[in-house]
């Protein structure tokens, strides 16, 4: 494998800090837990200017002496969460969800920053594109929108876009999310040229042909139902197939949302050979099974689909032992006359920003699956990193994203936890352990339960 | 016993009694045929829409029939594509339907869950006739009783299903309403068109169709789509009859007691030969006329609560 070829990186544009100038705000006697720096005691966080100032134990002085004091006594102070695959669905279909609505869901999740896939109408294909969103969010968003450009214009898989525009006016990644880059010449050039940007390409790994209009995962419940399947292989022939691009070609490919077990081994495999692969899973995949569709319940639909318990046993597999490098919700907004409808016709995706924690600790942590600091590290520095950008940690210096969490708190999730525009999430009923109570953002609540 | 449900979706929701119950009602109705007057007046007055999203003739006519001989009034509406895509939901027509005062429905869709979706909306009960390749549970319902007026049990019983069983409604609720009963149940056709996990529902899984009669009592053939092999499921509709085809030759394999079945319409000469068809080993047209005594029992069931 050669690797990247060439430098790069060094023209994206980094997203400015709203410090507030001369605030102190304290957050006393919490547990901070922060695995980019290996941090894990009772201490106190100091954030000056909207930095973290200082995560030493502080002096009856320096509490006097502070704008705000949050009492994190017997919770959890984490790095603010980071969502590497939303869709906020702005411009274009605001009555599913928008900048504003999704920054909201995203802070009640705990997350404060978000990287917002490409497929809106129009998609975002041009620096234009690019400089229009940021802006909106700067002006609408409680939160870091970053935004992930398409590969082709149009996403439609015939030309690239011009990817050093896009970058130089802020494109994290690029991706044509929502479908495949159909073409592997095209995905070669993609991963090629994309090098000059230092940023990643994430693909949604699907083999059209093979999926063939199927609404669900392709095995025993289908059959059941009468539905038409998604093959695992739809996913596993496109995954190996960008594998075997970047192994050859180099560039940084990241494979969005891995459902499938297969798919896992095989990335695990290549990053042993040393390719530059990164990949995320989304918390239903690791929560359920294709069972939940039966009473053909369309909040069950998502692409890709739920599949078997083999592959969830993978997929934790694989978040267990690193080969998955960042839960990302695929929040996926649609408003009920979406889901309303026959199966087949339902529209594909749930949202997740609000359950995305919750999910994370009742289902691996608190199972004993993954260790609380790999949970939090798949929410935090490493989904940054697969994007390059400095959050995700409460180093000193960092910008104050902070999120607090009671662990000992459960609850049932109701439609009134939910602040996305869009309600289809298909964990309503459930008892959740955990939950956030708090989000900072740069220093500011940005939400208070 | 309990109470029969609201609605008729599916046979692998019915608890066996109730398979059973439904079963000795049809015969109790088949009676009727025979009468010099053949029509009773148990469901006079009420109102049965048949909504068909999908074309249909003998389904739809067979509850047509079977509504008459109930004196039941009938209303036909077959639905088009175009008319749902004009902003109209199924939901919204079918509230509709039910705010015209109609009594029950029976749906045919080419999508499956439909029928259970429109239950899930309207508080009249719903027969389901057909949803994409999930049920046909009539369908399943006047095989089972065909095949009962051949044995006395379907304990044990050799039943082979041929044919597309991927994108069949027909082999799901006969294999789902024969297991219950105890049959045993072989599927065989192209690996192409055998879905993913269907042992799960404990049939076998055979492709060599010589090997997959030589025990069978029934033989269940399946009607093949001509869009299959345009689709690339299977090559051509000559090799499907040469590899396939329930002919004189083939059925050299089966016992000689061997009945041979099929839901109809009949590809002469592709799944079905017409030496067969014209022969006594098929109780086809049997099957259409017992297709009018299950749905009666069905109907008679859904709209008068009866108890089982
Ligand atoms: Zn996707």
């Amino acid at each position: 494998m050669r690797g990247n070829r060439f430098n790069a990186g060094q023209d994206a544009r980094s997203n400015p800090s709203p410090g507030q100038e001369g605030s102190r705000v304290l957050i006393l006697n919490g547990t901070v837990i922060d695995p980019s720096q290996n941090l894990n005691k009772k201490t106190d966080v100091l954030i000056e200017d909207g930095k973290i100032g200082s995560l030493e134990k502080l002096s009856a002085a320096d509490r006097s002496s502070a704008d705000e004091v949050i009492d994190a006594q017997g919770l959890w102070v984490f790095p603010g969460f980071v969502d590497i695959h939303v869709h906020f669905r702005e411009p274009g279909n605001e009555g599913s969800e928008t900048l504003a609505t999704g920054s909201r869901a995203a802070a009640r999740g705990g997350f404060t920053s978000v990287l917002v896939m490409p497929n809106t109408t129009p998609p975002i294909d041009t620096p234009e594109m690019v400089r229009w969103v940021s802006e909106r969010a700067k002006d609408e968003s409680l939160v870091d929108i970053y935004v992930c450009g398409a590969i082709t214009v149009g996403r439609q898989g015939q030309q690239l876009t011009d990817m050093m525009r896009m970058r130089r006016v802020g494109a994290m990644a690029f991706s044509d999310d929502g479908d495949p880059v159909s073409n592997a010449f095209m995905m070669r050039q993609a991963l090629e040229y994309a090098q000059l940007t230092g940023a990643p390409v994430m693909d949604h790994c699907e083999d059209h042909a093979l999926s063939c209009g199927g609404c669900m995962n392709e095995g025993k419940i289908a059959t059941l139902l009468g539905l038409s399947g998604i093959p695992h292989s739809s996913e596993d022939t496109i995954v190996a197939r960008d594998l075997l691009l970047a192994e050859e070609f180099g560039g940084r490919i990241h494979i969005c949302h891995i459902s499938s077990g297969r798919s896992v081994e095989l990335v695990r495999q290549f990053k042993a050979r040393g390719v530059k692969v990164s990949c995320e899973t989304a918390p239903h995949y690791f929560s359920v099974t294709d069972a939940m569709v039966q009473g053909y319940n369309t909040y069950a639909k998502m692409n890709p689909p739920l599949r078997e318990s083999h592959d969830q046993a993978e997929i934790i597999r694989g978040l267990a032992d690193g080969t998955i490098d960042a839960i990302a919700t695929d929040h996926a907004p649609h408003h009920d006359d979406c889901k309303n409808l026959e199966f087949p016709s339902a529209a594909f995706g749930i949202i997740g920003l609000e359950t995305s924690w919750a999910l994370t600790y009742t289902q691996l942590v608190k199972t004993k699956k993954l260790s609380l600091d790999q949970a939090v590290s798949l929410l935090t520095h490493r989904p940054a990193g697969v994007i390059g950008v400095e959050r995700g940690t409460l180093k000193v210096g960092s910008m104050a994203n902070v999120t607090l969490v009671d662990a000992a708190q459960r609850w049932r999730l109701e439609p009134k936890h939910i602040a996305s525009k869009s309600k289809n999430s298909p964990f309503y009923g459930w008892d959740l352990e955990s939950k956030v109570m708090r989000t900072l953002y740069a220093g500011k609540t940005i939400y208070n339960a | 016993m309990a109470k029969l449900g609201k609605d008729f979706i599916a046979i692998r929701d019915l608890p066996k009694a109730h398979l059973n119950y439904l079963l000795s009602q049809a015969k109790h109705f088949k009676t009727f045929f025979s009468r010099p007057n053949k029509q009773s007046p148990a469901l006079r007055g009420k109102t049965i829409a048949n909504i068909f999203f999908e074309p249909s003739t003998r389904t739809r006519s067979a509850f047509e029939m079977a509504g008459k001989m109930l004196g039941a009034g009938i209303m036909n509406l077959q639905m088009s594509a175009t008319s749902i895509n004009k902003g109209e939901t199924i939901i919204d027509t079918v509230k509709n339907l039910h705010a015209l005062g109609v009594d029950v429905l029976v749906v045919r869709h080419h999508i499956a869950g439909v029928p259970k979706m429109i239950a899930d909306h309207i508080p009249i009960p719903v027969c389901n006739a057909g949803d994409g390749y999930n049920e046909h549970p009539t369908q399943g319902l006047l095989d089972i009783f065909t095949m009962l007026e051949h044995c006395k049990s379907l304990k044990d019983k050799h039943v082979t299903i041929v044919g597309d069983i991927k994108h069949s409604r027909v082999a799901r609720s006969n294999i789902y309403g024969l297991t219950m009963l105890g049959a045993k149940v072989t599927v065989c056709g192209p690996p192409s068109l055998i879905p993913m996990g269907i042992e799960s529902l404990g049939v076998k899984i055979e492709t060599n169709l010589k090997k997959a009669i030589t025990k069978a009592d029934f033989i269940n053939v399946l009607r093949i789509q001509i869009e299959r092999q345009q689709s690339g499921h299977f090559p051509s509709l000559r090799e499907y009859n040469e590899v396939f085809g329930i002919t004189s030759h083939s059925l050299a394999y089966a016992p000689p007691h061997t009945i041979v079945m099929h839901p109809g319409p009949i590809n002469r000469g592709v799944e079905l030969s017409s030496e067969v068809i014209d022969s006594d080993r098929n109780v086809i047209l049997d099957q259409v006329t017992n297709g009018i005594a299950v749905r009666m029992a069905v109907l008679f069931y859904l709209l008068t609560g009866a108890e089982a």
